[in-house]
């Protein structure tokens, strides 16, 4: 019960910083949930609710709401070049499309507040005062006072310090002065308050049209609707903004060439991936643990320990070392072990594909030698000892009764295993970073990549540049894939609960 | 009465959990909401800037950082973060508008860095002739500067002067004093470099390319890159192509040598000459082997100029505080002071004339920076990614003898130019 007081003062604390951040549908979601989770533990009725809450809670943050946001990003197109917002990227192309005006001197320049209004002083190259706003170009001044050769204020003008300066910076950086009337002469902009540089703006933003023109070629560019301002000839302005474009993603990774080929290849080998871990790591596992079962054996406490110890080391650190030791000149296995031999472990692509699954094998067996090890230990002494009576040789009783009363108990995990290594970035990308790589393909793919090591290839841009919205695009095809797989086999276990 | 005797209990507790909770939470808020003048929506500390710096240079910037709050009473708050993350997660935070203010980066993130539409413009004015010209044109994109720069790298060929007292004249003489070495059974290999057997190691192969005449794009007037005209291919490319085959098969390169074994292997005497930059000097140097810092000879007849590294400062487009921003780089980072004060930090010769010039006393600054003089830097342009990971897998593909060196360079540039005008 205190415990709910902690959690109710820790959701009050959220929702005052979440108000002041004006973050205003977390604070929703989270009043929602306090309400609910307060209901739920102060009525005495609803126990199953009360075990479950916690786990619920989890399971819609580190679930529901990754794989609902990434569905969201799927069907945009955010990436490199198109990062933000439209304002901002207009607000960018507007900035950098400033060019200095060459061989323009530096002015010295102080700023003046006239009337709530800001001004610029400038000394200008043969030591004359002028002053000028945004509406009214540079005027020379006659009374201007001096301080060693710059123009520091003027009758009837305040000037502004840099603390003041800071205080009203985005209208500062924004104020614009005319040099002449002459609008093609430039204007003087200043980047701290202390100099000003003459500028002319090639890319004018028409917001009547939401065009840029180009005022160097008289190139206007149009919002092309893809999320980048683009000229008539093809050519684009950096940087775009992300849109929404629906499923466009989706059809790119069906129908482009170039990516479908390396895809079907990359799903089949994933596919095979899986299948082959689980497989290998249970029989492994269940012969060692037919082993250890067996009384006769000496010793076994030792044997247990040294087997659980691959397990106990962290999944992508024993896969850096074993790829330091499978290297084809410097590798402890090659060396010393194959006695100065030089097979390419890791750059040729079957016998790369075979020694993923050797060191997967060596980081899953030991925890499928600990669930068959419960499992085998759970199943009736007295059914074995009756097909033993019965006349059923070892091989026999393994296969008639062992096994079906193992794999009830047992199936679920072998799914979750095929799923987990469906996904099993750790060990394909630190081995062998998706394998030997495949020249001709137009996407980074390898002998040895898995689905997901081609989405992390695809976001983060190891060649082609970040796609988050084709990588979403291909996480949710893999969720289905792996949802649909895991459904219809806990269909099919629901037949071995019949056996038992 | 059991019940309601446990549910005032809890209802007490709950009060008195939620009331200290409050009173902490609000005395946090108080400073944060003080400094900020009333300005737009959201409270926003114009009060401060929001710095990005690696580990080894937040020691610098933390006496520059409170020298510019005694001056400007603007406060810099620095964040540590891995070098490499800052990249991805500046561009990736920038429009949610809770970006930091400015970034340490290298130059060669500009092109990404500008096609995101994340980093603004910055105004050197005149002292833009104080920094190095290579620096400057480094961080600039299509005619702005974005960047302020603090230090420059190249590589450069390390030899063990016990093993070869003379600097080689051309690279075939290089490897001819190797060969000499290896039959006398004074060294194992004729020349080291680390590489990898995934994506080879186009940064440190490019001078012994560009030796050949073959660059990788071509240049502008002012000297910086034209994106889109790439400049591998043609017989440049290829004579080199055929080249790197050659060593490849001759084993003077070798793919499984990563950059760590090739360093080890130098330290331990068994090679005279090692193609890298100022990085693991201080691991040389600590081994006690007797160095010299060589200009990397020529292997195809044109001088061999390495690629050369910038470092510096960007400001985010979307900062809340540009004016104070521009201020801490272009009058604090930019003075001679600091600048010396980070290449003392990190080894790295630094961009401003001035210190740089100071920095020459050191003899292998000195030396690095007279390989460097005529290096160029590495292009900056958006499509750098794409280029470097089809030039790695060619080059392994070379040099392990897949298959006919010029046809593989050419599949090469035909593809990189098809990903550059694609995207």
């Amino acid at each position: 019960m205190a415990f709910l007081a902690v959690v109710d003062s820790l959701a009050l604390l959220a929702m005052s910083a979440l108000l002041m951040q004006g973050s205003y549908v977390v604070l929703g979601v989270v009043l929602v949930v306090t309400v609910l989770v307060n209901i739920i533990y102060l009525r005495s009725d609803l126990l199953p609710a009360k075990y479950l809450t916690p786990g619920l809670i989890f399971l819609a943050i580190f679930q529901i709401f990754v794989v609902a946001y990434s569905g969201y990003i799927a069907f945009t197109n955010y990436g490199d070049g198109h990062n933000g917002s439209k304002e901002q990227a207009i607000g960018v192309i507007e900035t950098s499309g400033r060019v200095r005006v060459a061989d323009s001197p530096t002015y010295p320049v102080t700023i003046l507040d006239r009337d709530g209004e800001l001004a610029m002083l400038i000394t200008g190259v043969d030591g004359t005062a002028s002053v000028g706003t945004a509406q009214q170009p540079l005027q020379p001044v006659s009374e201007a006072i001096f301080e060693g050769g710059k123009a520091v204020g003027v009758e009837g003008a305040r000037s502004l310090a840099f603390s003041d300066l800071l205080a009203r910076q985005s209208e500062l950086l924004n104020l614009e002065v005319p040099l002449t009337d002459d609008p093609g002469s430039g204007a003087l902009r200043t980047p701290d308050g202390t100099s000003a540089y003459l500028y002319d703006s090639v890319m004018v933003y028409d917001e009547a049209t939401d065009t840029f023109t180009d005022s160097r070629s008289d190139t206007v560019y149009f919002d092309s609707g893809d999320g980048a301002y683009e000229s008539a000839d093809g050519q684009r302005i950096l940087p775009g903004w992300k849109i929404n474009v629906g499923l466009d993603n989706f059809v790119k990774a069906a129908t482009d060439t170039s990516i479908r080929g390396p895809l079907l290849s990359v799903t089949v080998w994933t596919f095979v991936f899986a299948f082959l871990s689980v497989a290998t790591t249970f029989a492994l596992g269940l012969a060692l643990a037919l082993l250890f079962n067996d009384e006769r054996m000496r010793g076994r406490k030792v044997y247990r320990v040294l087997v659980i110890l691959p397990y106990a080391f962290p999944g992508f650190l024993s896969g850096l070392v074993w790829m330091g030791m499978l290297n084809q000149d410097y590798g402890f296995v090659n060396q010393v072990i194959f006695g100065g031999a030089e097979i390419p472990w890791l750059t040729d692509p079957w016998i790369a594909r075979f020694s993923v699954l050797f060191v997967n094998l060596w980081l899953g067996f030991p925890y499928m030698f600990l669930i068959t090890t419960g499992a085998l230990q759970a199943i009736p002494t007295d059914i074995l000892e009756a097909g033993r009576v019965d006349g059923a040789s070892p091989w026999q009783v393994f296969r008639r009764l062992k096994l079906p009363l193992l794999m009830v108990s047992v199936a679920p995990v072998l799914i979750a295993a095929f799923a987990f290594n469906f996904n099993n970035f750790n060990v394909i990308y630190m081995l062998t970073g998706g394998g030997p790589r495949d020249i001709s393909a137009g996407v980074d793919a390898g002998a040895t990549d898995l689905l997901i090591t081609l989405v992390y290839k695809v976001a983060f841009g190891s060649g082609t540049g970040r796609d988050y919205g084709l990588a979403s695009a291909f996480a949710i095809i893999i969720f289905v894939i792996v949802a649909v797989i895991s459904a219809l086999s806990f269909r099919r276990t629901k037949v071995l609960e019949e056996i038992h | 009465m059991k019940v309601q005797t446990s549910t005032k209990a809890l209802a007490t507790v709950a009060v008195l959990s939620l009331v200290t909770l409050a009173g902490c939470s609000s005395t946090d808020a108080e400073p944060s909401t003080s400094t900020a003048p009333t300005t737009d929506a959201a409270p926003q500390l114009s009060g401060s800037i929001t710095v990005w710096v690696d580990a080894d240079r937040a020691g610098v910037l933390a006496d520059v950082a409170s020298d510019f709050t005694e001056n400007t009473g603007v406060t810099v708050e620095l964040v540590e973060k891995e070098f490499g993350d800052i990249r991805d997660d500046f561009t990736t935070q920038v429009p949610t508008g809770q970006g930091p203010d400015i970034i340490v980066g290298a130059h060669d993130w500009l092109g990404k860095l500008v096609q995101n539409g994340v980093v603004a413009p910055i105004e050197l004015g005149d002292r833009a002739g104080e920094f190095q010209e290579v620096a400057v044109n480094a961080m600039s994109y299509e005619g702005n500067t974005y960047g302020l720069p603090y230090s420059i790298e190249n590589i450069a060929m390390l030899r063990n002067v016990d093993l070869a007292p003379e600097a080689p004249e051309s690279f075939d003489d290089l490897l001819a004093t190797g060969d000499a070495l290896m039959a006398s059974g004074d060294a194992e290999y004729a020349f080291l470099v680390g590489l990898d057997p995934n994506a080879a190691d186009p940064y440190h192969l490019y001078p012994l390319q560009a030796s050949f005449g073959s660059t990788v794009f071509e240049l502008n007037e002012d000297g910086t890159y034209d994106p889109e005209k790439l400049a591998m291919g043609g017989d440049a490319g290829e004579a080199f192509a055929t080249a790197l085959a050659a060593w490849g098969s001759a084993g003077v390169l070798n793919t499984n040598i990563s950059g760590d074994i090739a360093l080890e292997e130098f330290r331990a005497g068994k090679s005279a000459f090692l193609l890298t930059g100022p990085w693991n000097v201080p691991a040389i140097k600590e081994s006690g082997i007797n160095y010299s810092i060589d200009a990397i000879p020529s292997a195809g007849g044109s001088p061999a100029t390495p690629f050369v590294g910038v470092q510096g400062f960007y400001v985010s487009s979307q900062s809340e505080n540009r004016l104070a921003a521009n201020e801490f780089l272009v009058n604090y980072i930019g003075t001679e002071a600091v600048q010396t004060a980070l290449y003392e930090v990190g080894g790295r010769a630094p961009a401003l004339t001035a210190a740089f010039e100071a920095a020459q006393s050191n003899p292998d600054v000195a030396a690095f920076g007279a390989v460097g003089a005529a290096g160029v830097p590495m292009p900056n342009v958006p499509a750098m990614d794409m280029v470097w990971s089809d030039w790695g897998t060619a080059e392994v593909a070379i040099i392990n003898g897949a298959g006919d060196p010029v046809e593989l360079w050419r599949t090469m540039v035909a593809s990189i130019e098809n990903s550059i005008s694609a995207g």
